[in-house]
């Protein structure tokens, strides 16, 4: 199996592909032995001769592999955490080795559902196996040791990045010697869960979705998909911080026009908001990623016992929250560390006051960074990273 | 916000000069312990613990702002509450417990002292002593509740709501069972006052108190 794509007319995206699990494949959550895979990757700065600065950054639901870089690819932007990543940054690529990668189930450029299945020589569609964020992780330690990296010297992330970063801790401990999980939880909530079966209801419920196998008819849910990302776009505002940006303001004309035409700016914003996410994004990686999140409790192995999931685990850890998130609470964080204490680990837990909800660890926060910052210089002194 | 913590940084890194009596707690503490310090603060004690004794420090704030700081320092710290948050830790976690000019703004003064010693093998506690003199005197011939620079906050807005003198807490030590091993005075400055802990001197002089516990 090649990398994604194959149909795209698009030219190949840049960065680093590996081919995985072509002797000893993906086991699957479900049960199922995946491969061979791709992951697509991006790295950035130089590792060490010992192996000893490599930060592993995971991105979240709709994030890709170019964390850092000057221009994305298909958007035209910067990378999604160039705030936080780069030269002289708080990730500091003159200091640390930063690999990011596309998830598996992602659509740029690793392994997902609209590559070809092998099998039947066409795009995988819903035959896809479900994936989750275990077996995200599992395809990542594939890279790593690929890589020929046996200890993170940190794993970090925010959101699902951050469901990412807590697997690791759980499933390998020794292999992470800081973690940051940032604005994200143990679990996903039944409200979370809740908003992102609005989203898949919203993309099945688009005609041209065709069951799934819009690719092999050549077409694209976009409305259902631009109404998924609307939704979610919303839960990760605050009601102050979308108040503050539009308030009532009308687009572009002077009185309301007595249509459902989109009379408010907060309407033209969430519809421009829509229709760019799909010109990036694939619908039924949208379905699988949401699920993923959506599968995911770290507590469930050991009868609800979070402690447990934590026994041994010598990572320190660094958890921040941000207080007006809604999607991540602080008070999830705060059972999180709790937890953590009883396992004896080596945490701290910061919430940062910030009227931005869940989209603030993307943003320009002084607190955040100063935070962050200190947390990762302080692991770097006791790791003996200069 | 940036500033003040990098120069409270630069100072604490180049001079490792602490508050008297935060000092005379550091000095209590065997090297290469494992710490958790309850009321960290801006972490000033445990920043010092960490650097200079090789401790595995911990600790626990109330304060935002006071976890922000520390975290910043690279302290391990978590945002929480000694009445309510030290059911956590496992037994025995620690060497220290110590709880540093907070056990006044407890709730429940008795069954933090309880925790200290269930997770850390001996427990160092400092308060204000509320039967100094000036605290007496306040009462007495002003007829007004203490204040002073220790205690300067009015009645109405103070965190401090469970005061005791010197001697209601060696009472309370013999009530619970616990051992002092080692205890002293303050004085205003927060040095060391050379005088016998459980005498009533003490407990008329003595403006500040510290002992170390155990079971």
């Amino acid at each position: 199996m090649s990398t994604a794509a194959n149909k795209d007319k698009r030219p190949p995206l840049p960065g680093h592909h590996m081919v995985l699990g072509e002797t000893d494949k993906l086991r699957l959550d479900s049960g199922i032995e995946f491969g061979p895979f791709t992951l697509a990757y991006q790295t950035y700065g130089a590792l060490n001769a010992d192996k000893s600065n490599a930060i592993l950054v995971c991105h979240a639901l709709t994030g890709d592999q170019y964390v850092a870089d000057d221009v994305h690819p298909i958007t035209g932007k910067e990378g999604w955490w160039r705030e936080i990543v780069g030269p002289g940054k708080i990730i500091d690529t003159d200091k640390y080795f930063v690999i990011c990668s596309n998830v598996i189930g992602g659509c740029l450029g690793s392994t997902g559902p609209k590559d070809i299945n092998p099998e039947t020589g066409k795009p995988w569609g819903l035959d896809f196996p479900v994936i989750t964020i275990a077996d995200m992780v599992r395809a990542q330690t594939m890279l790593i040791d690929a890589l020929g990296i046996d200890t993170l010297f940190a794993v970090i992330g925010g959101s699902m990045g951050g469901m990412q970063v807590l697997e690791w801790c759980k499933s390998y401990p020794e292999r992470v010697f800081a973690a940051a999980p940032i604005a994200t939880s143990f679990r996903h909530s039944a409200q979370n869960i809740a908003f992102h079966e609005v989203g898949r209801q919203a993309v099945m419920a688009d005609p041209d979705w065709c069951g799934g196998n819009y690719l092999l008819e050549g077409k694209k849910p976009a409305r259902g998909l631009a109404v998924a990302r609307m939704t979610a776009h919303i839960t990760y505002l605050s009601q102050p911080a979308l108040h503050r940006k539009f308030g009532r303001k009308l687009q572009n004309r002077g009185a309301i026009t007595y249509s459902f035409d989109h009379d408010f700016q907060v309407e033209s914003y969430l519809r421009h908001q829509g229709k760019s996410f799909v010109d990036r994004f694939d619908a039924n990686s949208y379905l699988y990623i949401t699920r993923a999140m959506d599968y995911f409790d770290l507590s469930i192995e050991h009868d609800g016992r979070l402690a447990d999931a934590f026994t041994g685990c010598k990572t320190r850890f660094c958890i921040i929250s941000f207080s007006s998130d809604w999607c991540f609470t602080t008070a999830e964080s705060r059972t999180l560390a709790h937890a953590l204490n009883a396992a004896s680990c080596n945490v701290s837990c910061v919430e940062i006051e910030s009227d931005k909800g869940h989209d603030a660890f993307l943003l320009d926060e002084p607190d955040f960074h100063m935070v962050l910052a200190g947390f990762i210089e302080g692991a770097a002194e006791s790791r003996g990273l200069k | 916000m940036n500033h003040t913590v990098s120069n409270a940084n630069a100072a604490t890194t180049h001079n490792d000069r602490i508050r008297v009596d935060l000092q005379l707690i550091a000095d209590m503490v065997e090297p290469g312990t494992r710490v958790l310090d309850i009321g960290c603060s801006d972490g000033e004690l445990l920043g010092y613990l960490t650097r200079t004794k090789n401790v595995d420090g911990r600790g626990l704030e109330i304060s935002n702002e006071g976890v922000r700081n520390c975290v910043a320092q690279g302290l391990p710290v978590m945002q929480g509450d000694a009445d309510r948050d030290l059911g956590d830790y496992p037994d025995g976690a620690f060497d220290y417990a110590i709880l540093s000019q907070t056990l006044q703004a407890t709730h429940r003064p008795k069954e933090v002292l309880s925790e200290l010693l269930r997770i850390g093998n001996k427990a160092i506690v400092s308060f204000p002593n509320f039967g100094h003199w000036r605290a007496r005197f306040d009462l007495m011939f002003r007829g007004r509740m203490p204040q002073n620079p220790n205690l300067p906050i009015m009645w109405y807005e103070t965190p401090n709501i469970h005061f005791c003198t010197v001697r209601d807490f060696v009472a309370l030590c013999a009530e619970m069972n616990l051992k002092i091993e080692r205890s002293m005075v303050l004085n205003e400055s927060g040095s060391r006052v050379s005088m016998d802990s459980h005498s009533g001197f003490a407990n008329f002089f003595g403006n500040q108190a510290l002992f170390m516990l155990s079971k």
